[in-house]
């Protein structure tokens, strides 16, 4: 089996055990996760810290291989040896503090940095950093030294990095975590750009409800397992759920809820403030 | 413990071609009692100003009276101010170092030269305020999740019991259940306590719902200040400076613009709710109105 053909990623039971330096398995991360993404999905994962999400993340590109189960990309096991190097090339991966990710003296050298390493002529290194910086909205710091930037303008150059490697999907582990707001909202416009104009397959880690709302699907992960997957408006309907989580109800959601309760007839898919103005007004214009 | 800033000015590198000036002229006096939240975005002075509120750094000009001490003049106990006034850095949890969880959070107290017995007393009530289990004391810090982590290092700060606690960025990093502890944690050390709390954030829902004060930031000076009711009910000078709103105020901005009477002040979904309800009951357009 080659993983599902309607499947660009596919996880098929995996499991997966951190061990000790004694070599003993310290506790279960990954319990039985199966979850397949199609080319050109932007799926959210959200759960706790430990609730195996990063884990996951680390699986999609061969980071991390299951202790039992396997992990398909674009029809390669990641258990595949030989595969190892297109994989990494396939999925991108971006985490979570800039910092610690920015390795050159210059914006432009930093994103050449990955396509050097896959040996391109110089050329065709010129144009995919140029390419690169431009889908970011960097371009005009090319020659910046990374140090002078903001979280958010560094966080876009780690991103121009890796989509330099043109990969086909980008994983990102909670790329915002660190920003302020404005530079979490240019990291987030900078993903569904990525996603909706250039096609590229998202996973995105989040811990930001907020964000997750922006997904076409959301994952929701607790102690190793997935226990809610679907749509965002189905997903986050689910506030008892959410709650004996403790993960954060977007206030919209709440609000929604509250005023059904009292019998208002509110559409189902609520999520943005703008939804709910619509809503309202409609609601407010009939009778 | 009151805390009055004037005049207050910081240049990093001075005379040099490095210089740069974070705050300029600031004045501002933080209550007894008062929780105060500083916000604004990187870059704005936020961590400047607070890193002075201990003499940790010392202004380029003016003055800075911490329960009525100018801590900038020549011959103050540094030492002793930092006891009143805790700081608690960004990111706290890179900071621990000792091999326990006890000696780690035991440091301060340790070098304020108290007896053994008030020290353990000491560390004992620190971690039970920030909820650490005390079998975890004999742990390394390492050991312990991100959060735990934080907390651990706040514990280190309120154990030498500050008057003041100032906290940078508290929740930044954590997870929803992170946050939401640590929210509560400074809550109730507020009330318990009766500590001034001054905190640093990013997030406009939290800073609604913890801050007595608001203080707004802008490239190195205070521009806006006063309650949250009053600050987010001006919502387009927030939005110019690159700052959002809490989603319920904004909500009603957009509401108010499509002609609904719904206040400027609300900030919680509590106030939301009833605010919409208070608009569709006055106009009887909704159902019969028996559950109304």
């Amino acid at each position: 089996m080659m993983g599902n053909k309607d499947s660009f990623i596919t996880v098929d039971k995996v499991s997966f055990s951190y061990t000790g330096e004694s070599g003993a398995a310290e506790g279960t991360a990954l319990d039985q996760v199966s979850l397949n993404i199609a080319a050109g999905e932007f799926v959210a994962i959200v759960g706790h810290n430990g609730s195996g999400k990063s884990t996951l993340a680390k699986h999609l590109n061969g980071l991390l291989l299951p202790t039992s189960g396997d992990v398909w990309v674009a029809g390669m096991n990641t258990k595949d040896e030989q595969h190892r190097w297109d994989i990494r090339q396939t999925v991108g991966m971006v985490f979570q503090n800039p910092d610690n990710q920015i390795v050159a003296a210059t914006v432009e050298e930093d994103v050449a940095f990955g396509p050097e390493n896959l040996g391109l002529p110089t050329e065709l290194i010129r144009s995919r950093v140029d390419e690169a910086l431009a889908v970011v909205g960097m371009s005009e710091y090319a020659e910046a030294p990374p140090h002078s930037l903001s979280g958010g303008q560094k966080q876009r150059v780690a991103i121009a990095g890796v989509i330099a490697m043109r990969p086909r999907c980008l994983v990102l582990d909670e790329p915002t975590a660190m920003l302020d707001p404005v530079g979490r909202r240019e990291v987030m416009e900078t993903i569904s750009r990525l996603n909706e104009e250039e096609g590229i397959t998202v996973v995105l880690i989040t811990h930001f409800m907020d964000e997750a709302v922006k997904a076409h699907r959301v994952v929701v992960m607790d102690e190793g397992k997935i226990v809610q997957e679907g749509q965002p408006a189905a997903v986050f309907q689910e506030i008892d759920l959410l709650r004996e989580l403790r993960l954060d109800v977007p206030p919209v959601i709440e609000l929604a809820s509250r005023l059904r309760a009292k019998s208002l007839a509110l559409p189902e898919a609520i999520l943005t403030v703008d939804e709910m103005v619509t809503a309202l007004c409609q609601l407010r214009s009939e009778v | 413990m009151s805390i009055e800033i004037r005049g207050l000015t910081h240049t990093y590198n001075p005379g040099t071609p490095l210089a740069r000036t974070a705050i300029k002229n600031i004045n501002l006096t933080i209550e007894d009692g008062e929780t105060l939240a500083i916000i604004g975005h990187t870059g704005s002075g936020k961590s400047t100003l607070v890193q002075h509120l201990n003499g940790l750094l010392k202004p380029t000009s003016g003055t800075i009276k911490v329960d009525g001490v100018d801590i900038t003049q020549k011959g103050v106990d540094l030492r002793s101010i930092r006891w009143k006034v805790g700081l608690v850095f960004q990111y706290p949890e890179h900071q621990l170092f000792e091999e326990t969880v006890w000696d780690d959070v035991a440091f301060g107290p340790r070098n304020m030269g108290l007896s053994d017995e008030e020290v353990r007393s000491r560390v004992e009530r620190a971690l039970a305020a920030v909820d650490i289990d005390t079998a975890l004391a004999e742990r390394s810090p390492f050991e312990l999740s991100g959060g735990e982590k934080r907390r651990v290092a706040i514990a280190g700060v309120l154990a030498m019991e500050p008057s003041v606690l100032v906290l940078d960025e508290p929740t930044a990093g954590l997870d929803p259940r992170g946050r939401q502890d640590m929210l509560r944690q400074i809550q109730r050390l507020q009330a318990e306590r009766d500590l001034t709390v001054v905190f640093v954030s990013h997030n406009m829902a939290e800073v609604a719902t913890l801050a007595d004060r608001l203080v707004v930031m802008e490239r190195g000076e205070i521009v806006m200040e006063g309650p949250p009711k009053t600050i987010f009910a001006q919502g387009e000078q927030l939005e110019r400076i690159g700052l959002g709103v809490p989603e319920m105020t904004a909500l009603m901005a957009k509401l108010r613009e499509k002609g609904w009477d719904v206040p400027d002040s609300v900030l919680t979904v509590d106030e939301a709710e009833e605010a919409i309800m208070a608009v569709l009951r006055r106009e009887a357009r909704v159902g019969t109105g028996g559950d109304l």
